[in-house]
């Protein structure tokens, strides 16, 4: 069989003073007809690379150095952009990573999908209704009818990638590239997202090209797998030989830190002493757009929530978005007021303080943000950040700073870091500094809201490690905020399932895991892209859920 | 237009006539804190500097009376709509706005325009080529008509073109002393509005360039404008179609503030340029402490400032699906 789309020798150069010389070098890939093959690789890697200059949407200042893409017998790379643009959204088409701005926010759904049959077609506006609507019940869009006069910000993100998936594939293109377009979904949209490219991919035979970083999702659904390591293809082959018996260094080091889905045994601890943090019948209740004549919209985002936490212990605060599991951490650390409910903290009652009262409160409970890049002042050195906190709760300015150094030392950065700014850190080091920040209180509780989920896998796994061993170091008692369930079976003792404000379910982890009783939790736990891989059976155990085509 | 949509108008207007009342309340204790009435610039101008004569022209117009009592007669007449007889026009104070009205309209609705347009076009090219030559000379044009004061290029504007190039006239709304009628009135008009048009709204096409290059470059750098470019659209259409649209929302903003200046904002200009418009005639009741007219002017500006804002509102709504009307 010939191949589709056959990437040779591919070299895109980047701007001078960047910090390497080649956004790809010598990358060499064929994609058959009807495979999917899944291009695989942390953030600067280079793996979308291929895919921009595919669709020559690589920005200006970068350009393609060496090597030939061709397609259909052209040369990608060289081709007179006139041309190039006939494939384009023709031949060859793309859907992208976030659902929530992928689409025009000021055209109507139709507008946009029908602007594609406008450009490469001549049909008359009628067919292009007709083929349009078509395409909404094809991608499995309810009532498509109501949905072609929606506008994107009517819809939920799982719906919006529904139609930048039939925008893709309305003129039934040879080749669908995805970028990442699972990875701003909640686990059960992903889910039937993933379930939906390989139906419409098996239905029209089309070639995927799918970049993603999660290990999992390549589990899921490729035929084969290119690695990717900072623009160099160090890996490709079938993906049950990748997954399972990977031959280069770098792969091996990205699938040993993907978590496993089985939670390691713990010990079930017995606790004699009182909670450290006793939440009792929390509520928290939004509402939106109400006024004089019509009426709000409430979302119940905490609806009597009642958990424990013991010191030594770290409880997992899962769920989707919207479940209120951030609206619980925020009400407990006080960032945001409970409507009612009580929080004790060791034995005091915090909720009802005001700020002044709940000062000496403030540093027994502190927290992690999830967005490294945001939490961090840009305008103060890490010492005036790390330093801060206790100069606020009183501490000498000089005592401040040399707690200051010993914290980076414990979150193991150099003390040079002390008169240097955040831009200075990769976002893996600017957790660090926030976990020492948090740090800086002596905390007997740490919230971490997502905290991890930023980051790239490898870089995750260090910074688990890092609060894994504080905790036991300081005896802290942690709540971790995650929506990643795979995180959650690893370094939690205890989790919590939320959803749309509720705890639907709540027990020691291996349990959740093993043997989930409410079917929210089930329903969870089945999305999880690749359950069956590294889910701790045997490595040639596992069923290959389609032959590769090649 | 829905129930809804009618329903928050409605609340809006009840809303603006109550900031309508404080404003006009201010405004009467703003302009009695000069020194000065209109009885003495009258006098003064009568030459005659007789306590009685004062006295008598005080009561006249009710100056005499308490403050509170003239507030109170001043508010309850501006409920009926009545604002009262200019002092010297020995006119209504509102048949004067209105008689002044058209030509201020023309001026400020025509510099309006061409600001919006110019501003625009001139933003979009700029954007179009980024970093290149285009783009500077326009983001400079746009920085010094930005920065340079108003009342100054106005009078070299009518120092360059009317007195050196002798092209354009530079005085009034018409040329005196001829009866035009139809097309040449119309043309006659139109060369006299050049200058004071385009003085006026050279400060707004500068702002509505900056902005319009500013919001166009972010825009162009979304993720929708890249899904456009993947379904093989020409590079004109994406800006067209994707990038214009969205890059005209705060530009709407912007000229709902100056469209709230249409009467207001053209005091310096109308004066350089002696258009006999409202600004003129709110300059020249300054001067004679003409306290009804300055008033009435004020009135009316600041109903204009309400009701441009409400307006903007409501367009806001219409181009962009996602604000709805609430509150």
């Amino acid at each position: 069989m010939q191949p589709l789309l056959k990437v040779e020798n591919l070299s895109i150069r980047l701007p001078k003073g960047s910090d390497r010389e080649f956004a790809i070098r010598d990358v060499s890939y064929d994609l058959m007809p009807g495979e999917l093959l899944c291009v695989v690789g942390e953030s600067g890697s280079g793996k979308s690379m291929t895919a921009n200059a595919v669709m020559g949407l690589l920005p200006k200042v970068i350009e393609v150095d060496s090597g030939a893409v061709t397609f259909d017998g052209y040369d990608l790379t060289s081709l007179e952009e006139r041309r190039a643009r006939a494939l384009r959204g023709n031949r060859i088409s793309m859907i992208f990573q976030e659902p929530m701005t992928a689409l025009n926010p000021l055209m109507r759904v139709e507008d946009q999908i029908s602007e594609v049959f406008l450009i490469h077609t001549s049909m008359s506006a009628s067919e292009r209704h007709d083929r349009t609507l078509a395409l909404l019940e094809d991608v499995g869009l309810p009532d498509p009818k109501k949905m072609l006069r929606a506008y994107p910000h009517q819809l939920s993100g799982g719906q919006r990638q529904r139609v930048m998936i039939a925008m893709a594939l309305a003129l039934e293109p040879s080749i669908l590239i995805a970028d990442e377009p699972t990875t701003a979904l909640d686990v059960t949209t992903q889910a039937q997202i993933l379930k939906l490219i390989k139906e419409l991919q098996r239905k029209h035979n089309t070639a995927v090209m799918f970049i993603t970083h999660d290990f999992g999702v390549v589990a899921e659904i490729a035929d084969r797998v290119v690695v990717m390591e900072k623009g160099e293809m160090v890996e490709l082959g079938k993906r049950d030989e990748v997954l399972n018996h990977p031959q280069h260094a770098y792969t091996k080091k990205l699938i040993a830190a993907v978590p496993p889905l089985v939670s390691p045994h713990r010990d079930v601890r017995v606790h004699q002493e009182l909670p450290i943090l006793h939440v009792k019948n929390l509520c928290k209740t939004y509402s939106t757009g109400g006024s004089w004549f019509t009426k709000a919209r409430i979302v119940k985002a905490a609806d009597n929530v009642n958990f424990e936490l013991h010191r030594g212990e770290t409880l997992g605060l899962v769920g989707e978005s919207g479940s209120g599991k951030s609206t619980v951490s925020r009400c407990v650390v006080r960032l945001l007021e409970a409507d009612s409910g009580q929080i004790l903290l060791g034995g005091s009652e915090i909720q009802s303080l005001n700020s002044k009262q709940l000062k000496p409160f403030r540093k027994r409970i502190q927290m992690v943000f999830q967005d490294p890049y945001a939490s961090l002042n840009p305008r103060k050195t890490i010492g005036q950040i790390i330093a801060d906190g206790p100069i606020a709760q009183g501490m000498a300015a000089k005592d401040a700073l040399a707690k200051a150094a010993e914290l980076l030392e414990l979150v193991e950065l150099p003390k040079t870091a002390l008169d240097r700014y955040p831009h200075e850190f990769s976002g893996g080091q600017r957790q660090r500094i926030g976990i020492a920040r948090a740090l800086a209180h002596d905390p007997e509780v740490l919230v971490a809201d997502e905290a991890i989920s930023a980051l790239d896998v490898s870089v995750q796994a260090q910074i688990l490690d890092l609060i894994e061993a504080l905790k036991k170091r300081l005896n802290l008692a942690v709540l971790f905020v995650v929506h990643d369930l795979r995180v959650a079976a690893q370094v939690c003792d205890r989790v919590i399932v939320m959803e749309k404000g509720k705890i639907v379910e709540m027990g020691e982890t291996r349990q959740v895991f093993e043997a989930p009783n409410h079917d929210y939790t089930k329903s969870l736990i089945a999305s999880i892209p690749g359950a069956n891989w590294r889910s701790g059976v045997a490595d040639n155990e596992l069923a290959p859920v389609m032959e590769a085509q090649v | 237009m829905s129930v809804q949509t009618l329903l928050y108008i409605g609340g809006r207007l009840v809303k603006g006539a109550a900031v309508l009342l404080v404003i006009a309340i201010f405004n009467f204790f703003l302009i009695r804190m000069a020194p000065g009435d209109p009885a003495q610039v009258l006098a003064g101008e009568a030459g005659a500097t007789d306590a009685i004569f004062l006295q008598q022209l005080r009561e006249q117009f009710g100056l005499d009376q308490p403050l509170y009592y003239q507030l109170w007669i001043y508010v309850s007449n501006l409920m009926q709509f009545d604002m009262g007889i200019t002092y010297r026009q020995q006119m209504p104070v509102f048949d004067l706005i209105m008689e002044r009205m058209p030509a201020t309209l023309l001026l400020t609705g025509a510099a309006f325009f061409l600001s919006l347009l110019l501003g625009i076009l001139a933003g979009v090219v700029a954007a179009a080529k980024h970093r290149r030559w285009p783009d500077s000379v326009i983001t400079v044009a746009a920085l010094i008509f930005y920065a340079t004061p108003l009342f100054w290029l106005a009078m070299m504007a009518a120092l360059f073109f009317s007195v050196y190039l002798e092209w354009l006239p530079s005085f009034g709304m018409q040329t005196v002393g001829e009866n035009l009628t139809g097309w040449q009135k119309i043309s006659d008009i139109g060369l006299h509005l050049i200058l004071p048009a385009s003085t006026l709204g050279l400060f707004f096409t500068a702002v509505y360039a900056r902005m319009t290059r500013t919001s166009m470059i972010e825009t162009s750098r979304l993720d929708f404008v890249k899904t456009a470019k993947a379904k093989g659209m020409k590079p004109s259409r994406v800006t067209t179609h994707h990038v214009l649209r969205n890059a005209l929302l705060p530009v709407v903003t912007l000229a709902g503030l100056q469209a709230g200046q249409l009467i207001g904002g053209a005091v310096l200009t109308e004066t350089v340029f002696a258009w006999p418009g409202i600004g003129r005639l709110m300059f020249e009741a300054l001067f004679q402490r003409d306290y009804n007219l300055l008033l009435g002017v004020f009135f009316v500006s600041s109903a204009m400032v309400v009701l441009f804002n409400l307006i903007t509102d409501v367009i806001y709504c219409v181009v962009d699906p996602r604000i709805e009307l609430s509150k």
